[in-house]
Order: structure tokens, then C-alpha cells, then sequence
């Protein structure tokens, strides 16, 4: 069976409040001047730690160092990746900056790895529109320091640093049966050789014996709401707009409950033990996803007794 | 009581709030160490090992901030470790501290747990839509909402009671100079008043999102010095987040980790035995859950000791004198503030909400869907 899978596309804009030391480093960038720290031994740490790394002490002591300085080691990139401080190939490279003691990583921008070699000089090449950011060193490229035009603002105290996950997330070869069963407007199960428990969606393995499950079961679609919760609260990346009821609906059959949304009656009006039946969507519709079923409605049967559902709570 | 003798020595938390933008997560962390330590009446030559505690790294979006932070922890040249269990993990961070000097491997641990939720947005984190499920999750409330609803069904507990907890904890939370939320004037009526969020939860019996940090320092009985606050038992316990059969409401975990725990602290009936307990509360009805999870009343009867108000400070046993979680939620830290407010009742240095005569004290903390456990037990009297 082929595998199914789907993208699954996590990013978020964090935000960083930099504190003190790399509040001063970054509104020193934005200004085209380079500050490191002083560390308890006497060396310059370049970029400045907020704590000495020998000691632990906070450190305090503010040392300005050259827009130049030496490669101390490098490798090179053929093929940028997205985000990279260069979009052609270019060299990582450590570099100690005239009056550091440690080297910083950034880009150096020479035509090819020939152009390379450690003990090199290189020199700062500032970004055009400087903004308080590492980037503000555009990147590196051979050469001595020459004089800048320093620019000025407000003190920098924030950064953000969008995160960009690529996911492909795969179903497993249990979970595709019950999703292609679902292609079709089934629903499929399965239940273990040993608590004889019926678990939807199927696990491959009941997470109580361990054994895997192989014996499939078809569910009918509509069963008894257990319980729900009521959603009130817009949040970023939500799919549905609020009010909407959340509710775990454990299918005629099944000994699992699956959270789904109740619709097809005001949410005041939704119940524990409420019996409910899946309003699916137009067939021309369906795909591989529990989506197919748009929602669960009223079935207008009988509420279902506590204990009937009591033991899945 | 396993192995060597292990007490807590000295805490530290920052100034709880909504935003530390003065700050970087290194600088919060030492704000909390810097405390403890002075707490404690040690240096950084003194420490031997540093634990790290931290809530899922979506929350913050860092990967191992163990190793950004080493400098910070003081850790170069010491083991350092980082420990990792969702909501829970400042507790599972205390006991793992304890551990090492229970062992007999190090003389002093020390503890550090924080997050920096203004950096990120929790809510999102806990509600990213997986391909081919239904995405209805929305965060944490709406997670638990649903069995706080089977809890009220099958308690038939009155519905004032998660608002009488709400009141409760941050009119406490207003006693403590670290709590994020001080609201000395709410009343269970203002708190009913408040919006529903994720029905049956409401706005003012959820826990606020903060920036936040706490520490301990932890010793073995050579180094622990006068008045410590000796630690006589300690437990964790796990399970799935689902499997058919779950009790969601009264998880097994939870039980079992009380169970074990009370038997090492030799403690047959806690509720007369245990002085104060810090309990994690991040939605008001989890107080009476956990009261009943933990054994301190039957099952069904938490919230009979809630409504009778002694859970309150002055009462037979005070909940989260500090104000809990309900007060202050930096996530990842939560979990060690409970353990250190703990220790903070039994050593006399809990300040305006100190219990009068606390001598032994729970600290206690879950994460995960109601998953992951961690808890100890404190106590004013030296193990024998």
C-alpha cells in the first residue's frame, strides 16, 4: 500500500527581548559599530555572553572591536539554503575580530573556495538599511577595515525570529485503512485480540496489551456524545470560528471516543449522553479525513443512560 | 525514603508578570538562581550539578535551550541536564535534583525551571492542526474543559465551586510579592460574572500566561545546614493520553504516583497529616480533582472541603497558599514554584501566606492530557 501523507506546515514569529548585553550588541550593529564583553579572565568575548562561561559572573565590562579580522577556520557552501545570509555559494567562516579573543560565525563572500584559506583578512560589509539584527552584518568579504558612516536611533531591545517547520506528516498503514475507509464513507476500526477493546481510529497496536490490531471492525456513524466543552475563544491558526462545541462522540460499537463538532441544535442544547449522527459532507467532497463528516447532529433518539458511557469519561 | 538524605536549602522565583521584555530568557533564569542561591547561602562554587526544566520547545520555539543557557546555569564544566514532560516538568525537575543527591552522587543540585510565554503564544502551540484529524482542538481549556464537565456530572458537585477556587487562589495570590495576578477584591460572584471561554471554564478560573522563573538548590544532609526542608518522599508516574477505558477524570497516574508517595513519606492519612499543599490548579476545578486523585477525600468529595472553605489559609488543609497556578502560570516553571512553595510553608519563609505551624507540605504537578505526575513531600522534621 502507498503510504499517505500530507503536509503539515508549522511557523510562528517569536519574539526575543534581548536583555541588557544583546540589546547593546544589536543597537551597536544598527549603528555600524562592533562591542564585545570583557570576561572575567580578560578575554574579549565577541559576540558578548551576558555571563562569563568560566565563572558565571554577569559581566559588565563593554570593549569596542574592529570591523576586521582574521579567518581562523572555514567551510565552504555550494548550495545556499533558503535564509542563508548569501544566495550563492559562499563560506562559513570563524572569524576573530581585531581585539577579540573569540571568533564570531558569519558569511564571507568570495567568488570560490580558491578565494578562501584560514588566516585570511576579511571586513565587514554592512547591510544597506541597518535594523538592529545579526544580519545587519550583511556578511563578510576580503579586505581591511575602511571607515563608515555610523547611523543612530533608539535603543534596540527586540528581535523576531520567524521559525518555518516543513512537515510531511505520514498516516501509518492502520490509519490509511481508516482513512481510505473514509474515501468511502466508512468507518473502520479495529479491535484487540486480547481486551477485545474497539479502537477508532485503529492504532496498529492497543496501547494497553501492546499486541498489534488486526481484526477490523465497520462502526455505524452515530453514537453518544460522553462530553464536550464549548469553545468561546478565537486564537491564531483556529479553522473554525467560534462559539462551536467540541465534543467527544464515541461511536454505537466503538470503545474509544473521537473529539468531533456538534451542530444542528443551539450549543446550550447539547448534552452528556446526547445521541448524535454524522452529517457528512456531499460525497463529490469526500476525501481521506474524518473532515468528511461535517459535523454530528441531533439523531432525535432517547438520551443514552449515564452508565452506558460512564467508564469512557 | 530512597536512598541518602536530600533537603531543599533555598529557593528562588522572579516577579511573575505578563511580560519581561526587559530581559532575556538567560537574564530571567539567573534572576530566579541569583535568589535561590543567596537563599541558600551558597555560591556558584558550591554546586555540583544543574537540572533544567522547560515546557515543550514549540511554546518558546527553542530547540535545547539547555545548551544557550549552559553559560547562564552556571553549568560549564558541571553536569548539566534538561528535563522534559510537558506542564509537569518543573516537578519532574525537582525530583530528578533530588535524585542526584539522594543518590549520593552530588552534594548540591540545582534546579532551574522558566518560561518566557511572551516570546510565543501557547494557544497556538497546543492547537496545531495535524493532517486528518478534525481540528477542534483549542489549547489547553479546550482540552480539559470536557472532563472538568464529567468531573461536575459525576461529583454533581455545585457549579460555585471552581469560582470558590478561583476567589480563593488570587485573593492568596494577592499575599504573595511573586505572583503575577494580585486581585485581593474578587469575589466568587466576579468570578461567575466573567466570560465563559471554553464552557464550563470561564475567564477568571483560568491561569494567566506569564513570563516567569524559579530555582532551588538542593543538598545533601552534610550541606543542608539548620531548618531545611528535609525531602521525604518523591514520585512520578505516567500514562497514555488516551486509551479506551481512560478515566480522564481520575487518572491512574496520578493515583498510583500518591499512592507510592504517601507510602515513602509514611503518611496514612494525609489529609490530617499534610499541613499545606501546593497543588497545580491551572483551571479552578482541578482543585477539587486533584484533592480526590491524590486521596485527601474520597472519590466525589473533593469539592465538599473546597465548599467548607478549608482549602483556604487557616483551613484544615490550605491549597496553594501562594496563590497556585491561577495566579501565575510561567508553564514551564509552574510545576517548581509548586515544589519550592512547598518547601518555602515547611521552612518558615513564605511570608504573608505563610501557613502558621506548616511542617510538612505536598508539592505537586501534571502536564500532558493529565499524563505526566511528579510530586514530593517536605517536611520541617529530619528523617530518622
Amino acid at each position: 500500500m502507498t503510504t499517505l501523507s500530507a503536509p503539515l506546515n508549522v511557523e510562528f514569529d517569536y519574539t526575543r527581548s534581548l536583555g541588557p548585553v544583546l540589546g547593546r550588541f544589536m543597537t551597536g550593529l544598527r549603528d555600524r559599530r562592533i562591542e564585545g564583553i570583557r570576561g572575567d579572565d580578560g578575554r574579549v568575548h565577541v559576540p558578548p555572553v551576558e555571563y562569563d562561561p568560566v565563572t558565571a559572573r554577569k559581566l559588565t565590562d563593554w570593549v569596542e572591536v574592529a570591523s576586521a579580522g582574521t579567518v581562523q577556520t572555514w567551510a565552504w557552501v555550494p548550495e545556499p539554503d533558503e535564509g542563508q545570509p548569501l544566495t550563492h555559494p559562499f563560506a562559513w567562516a570563524l572569524i576573530k575580530l581585531d581585539g577579540a579573543d573569540t571568533a564570531m560565525l558569519h558569511a564571507v563572500d568570495v567568488p570560490g573556495p580558491e578565494h578562501m584559506s584560514t588566516g585570511m583578512r576579511v571586513r565587514v560589509r554592512w547591510a544597506a538599511e541597518p535594523v538592529g539584527s545579526i544580519h545587519d552584518i550583511a556578511c563578510f568579504e576580503p579586505g581591511e577595515a575602511v571607515e563608515t558612516e555610523p547611523t543612530q536611533g533608539e535603543p534596540v531591545t527586540m528581535v523576531t525570529t520567524p521559525v518555518r517547520l516543513g512537515y510531511t506528516h505520514s498516516a501509518s498503514s492502520e490509519e490509511a485503512r481508516y482513512l481510505n475507509g473514509l474515501l468511502e464513507g466508512r468507518l473502520l476500526g479495529q479491535r484487540c485480540p486480547v481486551c477485545q477493546k474497539v479502537y477508532i481510529p485503529p492504532r496498529g497496536a492497543c496501547p494497553t496489551d501492546g499486541v498489534p490490531t488486526v481484526d477490523e471492525v465497520e462502526l455505524p456513524d452515530r453514537g453518544t456524545v460522553t462530553t464536550f466543552c464549548i469553545v468561546n475563544v478565537p486564537f491564531l491558526g483556529q479553522r473554525i470560528t467560534p462559539p462551536y462545541v467540541a465534543a467527544y462522540v464515541l461511536l454505537d460499537g466503538a470503545d474509544i471516543a473521537f473529539q468531533h463538532l456538534i451542530l444542528g441544535c443551539d450549543a446550550s442544547e447539547v448534552r452528556m449522553g446526547m445521541r448524535v449522527k454524522a452529517a457528512w459532507r456531499p460525497r463529490e467532497e469526500w476525501q481521506r479525513s474524518l473532515a468528511n463528516i461535517d459535523h454530528f447532529e441531533p439523531s432525535g433518539e432517547p438520551d443514552a443512560p449515564f452508565e452506558t458511557y460512564s467508564q469512557h469519561l | 525514603m530512597a536512598g541518602q538524605l536530600a533537603a531543599v536549602i533555598g529557593t528562588g522565583q522572579t516577579d511573575h508578570t505578563a511580560k519581561r521584555l526587559d530581559v532575556s530568557m538567560a537574564g530571567l533564569c539567573r534572576e530566579a538562581i541569583d535568589r535561590a542561591l543567596a537563599d541558600a547561602n551558597v555560591d556558584w562554587p558550591d554546586i555540583d550539578a544543574v537540572v533544567l526544566g522547560k515546557a515543550p520547545d514549540m511554546f518558546e520555539g527553542v530547540m535545547m535551550p539547555e545548551l544557550f543557557l549552559a553559560d547562564a546555569l552556571g553549568a560549564v564544566g558541571k553536569p548539566l541536564l534538561r528535563v522534559h514532560t510537558a506542564g509537569s516538568v518543573g516537578g519532574s525537575t525537582g525530583n530528578v535534583a533530588a535524585s542526584l543527591v539522594q543518590s549520593g552522587v552530588h552534594r548540591r543540585v540545582l534546579a532551574v525551571a522558566f518560561e518566557k510565554q511572551s516570546e510565543s503564544n501557547a494557544m497556538w502551540a497546543l492547537s496545531i492542526p495535524t493532517p486528518f484529524t478534525m481540528p477542534v482542538h483549542a489549547g489547553a481549556g479546550g482540552y480539559f474543559a470536557p472532563h472538568v464537565r464529567s468531573y461536575i456530572r459525576r461529583s454533581n458537585a455545585p457549579e460555585h465551586i471552581g469560582a470558590m477556587v478561583a476567589a480563593k487562589d488570587r485573593r492568596n495570590g494577592a499575599l504573595n510579592p511573586h505572583a503575577h495576578l494580585k486581585q485581593p477584591d474578587i469575589t466568587v460572584e466576579s468570578v461567575r460574572a466573567s466570560k465563559m471561554l471554553w464552557d464550563p471554564i470561564r475567564y477568571d478560573e483560568t491561569c494567566p500566561s506569564s513570563d516567569g522563573a524559579c530555582a532551588i538548590v538542593i543538598a545533601d544532609e552534610k550541606s543542608a545546614g539548620a531548618n531545611p526542608a528535609w525531602i521525604t518522599a518523591t514520585a512520578l508516574r505516567t500514562e497514555p493520553t488516551t486509551f479506551a477505558g481512560r478515566d480522564q477524570v481520575n487518572p491512574r497516574a496520578g493515583r498510583d504516583a500518591a499512592a507510592a508517595l504517601w507510602r515513602q513519606a509514611g503518611i496514612d492519612d494525609p489529609l490530617n497529616q499534610v499541613d499545606a499543599a501546593e497543588i497545580y490548579v491551572p483551571f479552578s476545578w482541578f482543585e477539587p480533582m486533584w484533592l480526590e486523585n491524590l486521596g485527601f477525600t474520597a472519590i466525589g468529595e473533593g469539592w465538599k472541603l473546597t465548599e467548607a472553605g478549608e482549602t483556604e489559609i487557616g483551613g484544615l488543609l490550605p491549597v496553594n497558599p501562594s496563590g497556585g497556578v491561577l495566579s501565575s502560570n510561567p508553564i514551564g516553571a509552574s510545576g517548581l514554584i509548586r515544589f519550592a512553595e512547598a518547601a518555602m510553608q515547611v521552612m518558615g519563609r513564605a511570608g504573608a501566606h505563610q501557613v502558621s505551624d506548616a511542617r510538612v507540605a505536598l508539592g505537586h504537578a501534571y502536564g500532558g492530557g493529565s499524563q505526566y505526575f511528579a510530586m514530593w513531600i517536605v517536611s520541617a522534621n529530619k528523617p530518622s
